[in-house]
């Protein structure tokens, strides 16, 4: 089950990734729970006023400040199962990989398949493999940062885990946020999956090259994308045949640039 | 979904700020429009609060309603989804309430 999402109901304490094992946390000392009337005798206060994921955030600006002072251009890539991001990234890297010197981090529950693609196509990658996890998070992204050394002026990819909720809410440290739409999912993808495509800065829209042969209105698709988020760009392609991909590399040219 | 991940970010937080005490209540804001569902938070918070100080513990959920102003005119509007059009036709919300997602305070023996 994914132990973040809860989905199956199953308790995840045999996950590899991600336990939920709390002894050492107090678990050893700690005493039968009390009944009400004893709580309400002798309970205190102790106000936190603290988010909840306050220590996401600090690691994501300690990331942040790496990446700024690497100038290292850091793009999350995020998108549902099979929308074609780990595509993108290869023929991303075949024809930009030195221009840009592009690294990647792959984020994946199991396996090192598509860390195999990337390296196969020529760049240096890193697998995180999040066990049951279902996104990636600031913590993770610091220690493949340790391990994977990006070069000074480097172009870092960091392709999420494929889902459209999860990654949203766990700031990585990233520059930019780059969410993967394909043309065979639906046109209402922005509104079903509001908060994903509120957060993001560009949406490539994949797999134009179908266009002919499913019912997708672009224009409606563009129409739900700026009720949810009028700032984004959006970039039709085809990561398959390459059409519009000379956009693709334009933005990211300027990103690295930092124009 | 993902709300058994912040329910693990938030026994974290309390673990650590409850100076060994056994906890009794944790309260929390959650935002309307924060991505995370108080059921689904009540439900990940009783299975995974199991053999820690925070175990038994009641779980007290104020629920933020959201609002926003809009950028092109300047309307306050009440927000239950994370988008919203605007009279004069403007989708451009700054959100002004409902992205909470705090821990309050916590009550310890």
């Amino acid at each position: 089950m994914c132990t973040t999402c809860g989905c199956s109901g199953e308790r995840p304490d045999d996950s590899p990734g991600f336990v939920l094992d709390l002894r050492g946390k107090g678990a050893a000392a700690a005493p039968p729970p009390p009944s009400n009337l004893e709580r309400e005798e002798k309970s205190r206060r102790i106000l936190l006023e603290q988010a909840i994921l306050d220590k996401n955030r600090r690691i994501a600006e300690r990331n942040r400040g790496w990446f700024a002072n690497q100038s290292v251009a850091a793009i999350n890539l995020l998108s549902a199962p099979g929308s074609g991001k780990t595509t993108l990234l290869e023929r991303t890297v075949r024809q930009r990989g030195d221009a840009l010197g592009i690294r990647v981090i792959e984020g994946d529950q199991a396996t090192s398949l598509d860390a195999d693609r990337i390296a196969a196509a020529g760049a240096q990658v890193l697998q995180v493999n999040t066990g049951t996890g279902c996104h990636l998070d600031a913590e993770m992204i610091e220690r493949a940062l340790a391990e994977l050394r990006p070069a000074r002026s480097s172009c870092l990819f960091i392709e999420n885990v494929g889902n459209l909720v999860c990654p949203a809410l766990f700031d990585l440290g990233e520059r930019r946020r780059v969410v993967i739409a394909a043309v065979t999912e639906g046109e209402d993808k922005p509104l079903k999956y509001p908060h994903m495509f509120r957060g993001c800065d560009l949406v490539l829209l994949n797999k134009i090259d179908l266009l002919p042969y499913v019912p997708f209105d672009v224009r409606r698709f563009e129409s739900h994308l700026r009720t949810v988020n009028p700032h984004a760009r959006m970039l039709p392609l085809s990561a398959l045949n390459g059409d519009g991909m000379d956009a693709w590399y334009g933005w990211l040219e300027r990103e690295q640039t930092g124009s | 979904m993902h709300e058994l991940g912040v329910v693990m970010a938030i026994i974290d937080t309390v673990v650590e700020r409850c100076e060994g005490a056994r906890v009794n209540r944790v309260v929390l804001q959650v935002g309307k429009l924060s991505a995370v569902q108080p059921d689904a938070l009540r439900f990940c918070f009783d299975l995974a609060t199991e053999g820690s100080l925070v175990e038994g513990a009641s779980l007290d959920i104020v629920e933020v309603p959201g609002s926003g102003r809009c950028r092109t005119c300047a309307t306050v509007l009440a927000l239950d989804q994370p988008y919203a059009q605007c009279r004069c036709g403007g989708s451009d919300i700054e959100w002004l309430s409902g992205d909470e997602l705090r821990i309050v305070e916590i009550e310890v023996q």
